[in-house]
């Protein structure tokens, strides 16, 4: 009962965090409720006993990417309202797409659910289940390559993100040693014959 | 007692908002990144519930690589809305149509 | 006799080819020597041949000589068969064509394509011999088709002269609608017998005549009647009988040599020599035969109407050409086809004398062809003046002349030929050849008094300049003369009588009219005696008697009777309007079809509606589609997000 109490106060959270995030006017604002969205989740997962990916989610989503989302925000100075301005116009078709979203979704979920006589209820973990050790025991033999993979993955977005942002500056004034110490006199001098001149 | 269905409308409650948010934020490149953050965190919502409910790790492992593929998406995605930014003073993606033919 | 055949053949060829392809190195004393030794040695050989058909009894030949292929089990083959039949022609053909290569020395003297012409006649000549040497209708097509295009390069010789342009491209349309029934026609034999070959056909005559082909479904016609009436369309084409006539008349833009050659003696009669010898297959079927007498007829009266208002010297012997082709049509549907061969021999020398002795006029008269600006010639030219008289008694059937016997027998055996049915076909048939006759006369006469009696119409530069033509002219026309005048007497009774052909022509037994005749037949000289009894003896003579006193006694009638007949006068000198019909009916009708086709099939429904259409209607409907290809991205997010509602919806509802 606690629980459940627990699990619709977060849950309630969470929305409200959600719809701030669409909704707000100012893009630092969402971000910092979209944090907040993901505390909340961390926490409903923790509650799931999902702990390991819990602290992944605040560790890699809140720590890394979030921080890095609200820096490109404010180093692009985007123009808010102009930003904003399709927000009401659309506001009704949003709505009505999502609505006809949650009628389906809840339809599967609640009314399929109850058809087919689910339990509905999670597993029971065993006594001394370490969730960590567990996925790590999963992670590191039966998908090792796959791991390998997203590690490859991970290197790739910092490759692409360091080439696509890096620039070369026109007026930049660089030393080129290797081309300095290898120029040779004729590269630099030309001497050039002419008659003297006279006067006239 | 809190179980998979609650999870599953919790999730689905997100990822509707979502959607709803993309649809409404239409000219914020930066909003529909965040709005796509919170739709994968909707699905996996999903997948840890199913996880739970069947007992089976595998759904987690999946949900850590979602995570890593999306921390490599924000990445790029952030640093081609930095390179575009650069180039066109401006994220408004309604100026973005040299996808037309 | 194997080598004999192959040199007669080839050696025009090569001088042809010698001729025409080194005819600058060789000079026009080489291009003419070589094709005239050429067709020499071919003459010399074919008299050979001849006797030793007629003389030696020597068997007939029928050899192939080289397959060219064989598909389907259809073997096509270059082969010959001779028989008296062949080597009458080969005679026939060899001697006009070296009489028209010496003659063509003085006539075509100063013309720069001298070498070139030399060449054309002796390809020509070959070509004709390949024709009548056949022993297969695929060889047989070749050598039609090469006569005409030998024909179409001669009549387009002078190729500066528009006329002469026009004229060879008309004969060539014209042949081709004959060639179109011809080769149907070679189609439908081996359709039914699947074989090239003479013999074979001729052996599965009796199976061919008694299938029916539904050429429109639904109504069955006698196979052979198909077939015949299908060759003779080729034969009406290249032997030009009505409708298909109107390309010979203006086949006389070509030097004269050529009308004499080819428009005249030779080429023209393929046709009938073809009917000759496929007689095995028309004898098997009346309707053909029905239809061969009366497109005969027709020609034969109605184009020898048309002499008689014709002014072109040329054109006059033309249009008599057409009639004389005309009455060997008669004598083919009348089954008298010994009498068509006959009369195609002593056709070919007279026909070639007249038109070599009016060529030695219109080189005197410095290529003038105006009849009404000729008249008294006589004295200045005799020996053409004697020769053309030769010819012209000839042309009419003055008795003892060959075109007498030819032709007074050949009338003899349409009157006999009962077995056309009492109606229509055989008086149409019997009328006009006996009509004609008269006809003939007059315009025979007409042409003669007109150019060598009366008064001197020619200008004095002209005149001046008037004097008999050289040796290389006249010599030929003496040696064509002696032929026309005697040939007929001599060979008349094996010919036509003696069981010459043997089993080169099959008659059906009641159709041998010429038996009939042959029965009461009592030598040349009695026919002779007796030709005064005959209505053609008179007719002849009223229509010789008609012609002296409209031009040589009374000059001035001639233009009265124009005035007052000036409707019968008009059809007559449009030629019934045939070339109007064609130009204005056929080819106009043909232009507009095709510019409606081009314009409204083409231009608008392929061009417009198909090709164009589909891609305007592909590029309309992608300019509507573009419209949602507006290239912002949430438009793509936002047809996924419609897209996957749209999913789901049909996963929870309707599955």
């Amino acid at each position: 009962m606690f629980q459940a109490i627990l699990f619709y106060f977060y849950a309630a959270i969470l929305v409200a965090a959600a719809l701030g995030v669409v909704f707000s006017r100012n893009p630092v604002h969402s971000i910092m409720l979209l944090v907040l969205a993901f505390f909340n989740s961390a926490i409903l997962w923790l509650m799931a006993e999902a702990e390991f990916l819990a602290i992944v989610l605040v560790l890699v989503y809140v720590g890394a990417v979030m921080v890095l989302f609200l820096f490109v925000v404010m180093m692009l100075e985007v123009n808010i309202e102009a930003a904003k301005r399709g927000l009401i116009r659309y506001a009704p078709l949003a709505i009505a797409i999502a609505l006809i979203m949650v009628v389906e979704l809840v339809q599967l979920i609640w009314l399929r659910g109850q058809l087919a006589e689910l339990p509905g209820v999670f597993v029971a973990y065993p006594e001394g289940y370490d969730n960590t050790k567990a996925l790590g025991s999963v992670l590191y033999t039966e998908h090792v390559y796959a791991f390998e993979i997203a590690a490859v993955i991970l290197l790739l977005a910092i490759v692409s993100a360091i080439t696509l942002t890096m620039r070369k500056r026109p007026g930049l004034k660089v030393q080129k040693i290797a081309e300095q110490v290898a120029v040779r006199s004729e590269d630099r001098v030309r001497i050039v014959k002419m008659k003297s001149e006279k006067k006239s | 007692m809190i179980g998979l269905q609650h999870y599953l409308t919790l999730a689905a409650m997100l990822f509707v908002l979502s959607i709803a948010g993309i649809i409404v934020n239409r000219r914020n490149l930066i909003l529909i990144l965040m709005c796509i953050e919170l739709m994968l965190l909707a699905v996996n919502f999903n997948f840890i519930a199913f996880s739970r409910y069947l007992g089976d790790d595998t759904g987690q492992v999946f949900v850590f690589f979602i995570l890593t593929v999306a921390a490599a998406e924000s990445a790029i995605g952030l640093a081609i809305l930095v390179v575009l930014f650069r180039n066109r003073r401006s994220i408004n993606v309604q100026e973005l149509n040299t996808m037309k033919g | 006799m194997y080598n004999y055949y192959l040199t007669i053949v080839l050696a025009p060829l090569a001088a042809a080819i010698v001729a025409g392809l080194s005819g600058k190195q060789l000079r026009r004393a080489g291009a003419h020597w070589i094709t005239i030794l050429a067709v020499g040695l071919s003459f010399a050989l074919s008299v050979f041949v001849l006797k030793h058909q007629v003389i030696d009894g020597g068997a007939v030949d029928n050899f192939y000589v080289y397959t060219w292929a064989v598909t389907d089990g259809l073997r096509m083959e270059v082969g010959f068969l001779v028989d008296r039949l062949t080597a009458l022609m080969m005679v026939v053909v060899t001697f006009v064509s070296l009489m028209v290569h010496i003659y063509t020395i003085g006539y075509m003297r100063d013309d720069p394509g001298y070498e070139r012409f030399f060449s054309y006649i002796s390809l020509f000549t070959f070509s004709m011999l390949m024709l009548v040497m056949s022993n297969n209708f695929l060889q047989l097509f070749f050598g039609w088709e090469a006569v005409g295009l030998v024909s179409y390069l001669l009549i387009g010789f002078w190729y500066k002269r528009e006329t002469a342009i026009v004229a060879n491209l008309k004969a060539f349309l014209v042949n081709r609608v004959g060639d179109f029934g011809f080769i149907l026609g070679i189609a439908a034999i081996v359709f039914m017998t699947n074989s090239l070959d003479y013999a074979t056909v001729f052996a599965s005559a009796e199976s061919i005549a008694a299938q029916d082909i539904e050429v429109i479904s639904g109504s069955p016609w006698n196979a052979m009647t198909v077939i015949c009436i299908l060759l003779f369309i080729g034969a009406m084409g290249k032997s030009a009988q009505a409708p298909l006539h109107v390309w010979l008349p203006d086949s006389m833009e070509g030097p004269t040599p050529i009308s004499a050659l080819i428009h005249a003696a030779t080429m023209v009669t393929a046709g009938i020599f073809m009917v000759a010898r496929m007689s095995p297959l028309y004898e098997l079927s009346e309707t053909a035969l029905a239809v061969v007498i009366i497109i005969g007829a027709i020609t034969a009266f109605f184009m020898g109407l048309v002499g008689i208002v014709q002014n072109d010297i040329k054109r006059v012997i033309a249009y008599s050409t057409l009639s004389q082709l005309g009455y060997m049509t008669v004598a083919l549907g009348a089954s008298a086809y010994s009498a068509a061969i006959f009369h195609l021999m002593t056709h070919a020398f007279f026909k070639a004398l007249l038109f070599l002795a009016a060529g030695s006029v219109i080189i005197a008269m410095h290529h003038e062809q105006d009849i009404r600006k000729m008249g008294g010639i006589r004295k200045y030219m005799p020996i053409t003046y004697w020769t053309a008289l030769v010819g012209t008694l000839a042309l009419i059937g003055f008795p003892g002349s060959s075109g007498f016997f030819s032709k007074d027998l050949l009338i003899e055996a349409v009157r006999d030929s009962h077995w056309h049915g009492q109606g229509a076909v055989y008086w149409i048939a019997y009328l006009s050849v006996l009509l004609g006759v008269f006809v003939t006369a007059l315009y025979s006469f007409r042409l003669f008094f007109l150019v060598f009696h009366g008064e001197e119409r020619m200008d004095d530069e002209i005149k001046s300049h008037l004097r008999e033509t050289p040796w290389v002219i006249t010599v030929p026309l003496v040696m064509l003369a002696v032929p026309s005048a005697i040939i007929g007497w001599y060979t008349v009774q094996p010919v036509l009588f003696g069981n010459y052909f043997g089993d080169a022509i099959a008659v059906a037994g009641n159709h041998d009219v010429l038996a009939k005749i042959g029965a009461g037949w009592h030598g040349s000289l009695s026919l002779v005696q007796h030709a005064v009894q005959t209505p053609v003896f008179w007719l002849a003579a009223g229509g010789a008697l008609t012609a002296w006193f409209l031009y040589v006694k009374r000059p001035d009638i001639p233009a009265t009777i124009k005035d007052k007949l000036s409707g019968l006068y008009n059809l007559l000198d449009r030629k019934y309007y045939f070339d109007d019909l064609y130009i204005k009916g056929f080819a106009a009708g043909g232009r507009a079809i095709g510019r409606t086709l081009s314009e409204k099939g083409d231009q608008f429904l392929i061009d417009g509606i198909l090709v164009n259409g589909t891609a305007n209607a592909v590029s309309r409907l992608a300019g509507v589609m573009r419209q949602l290809q507006t290239g912002y991205l949430y438009t793509y997010a936002f047809a996924m997000i419609i897209g996957l509602t749209m999913l789901l919806g049909w996963l929870i509802w309707l599955r």
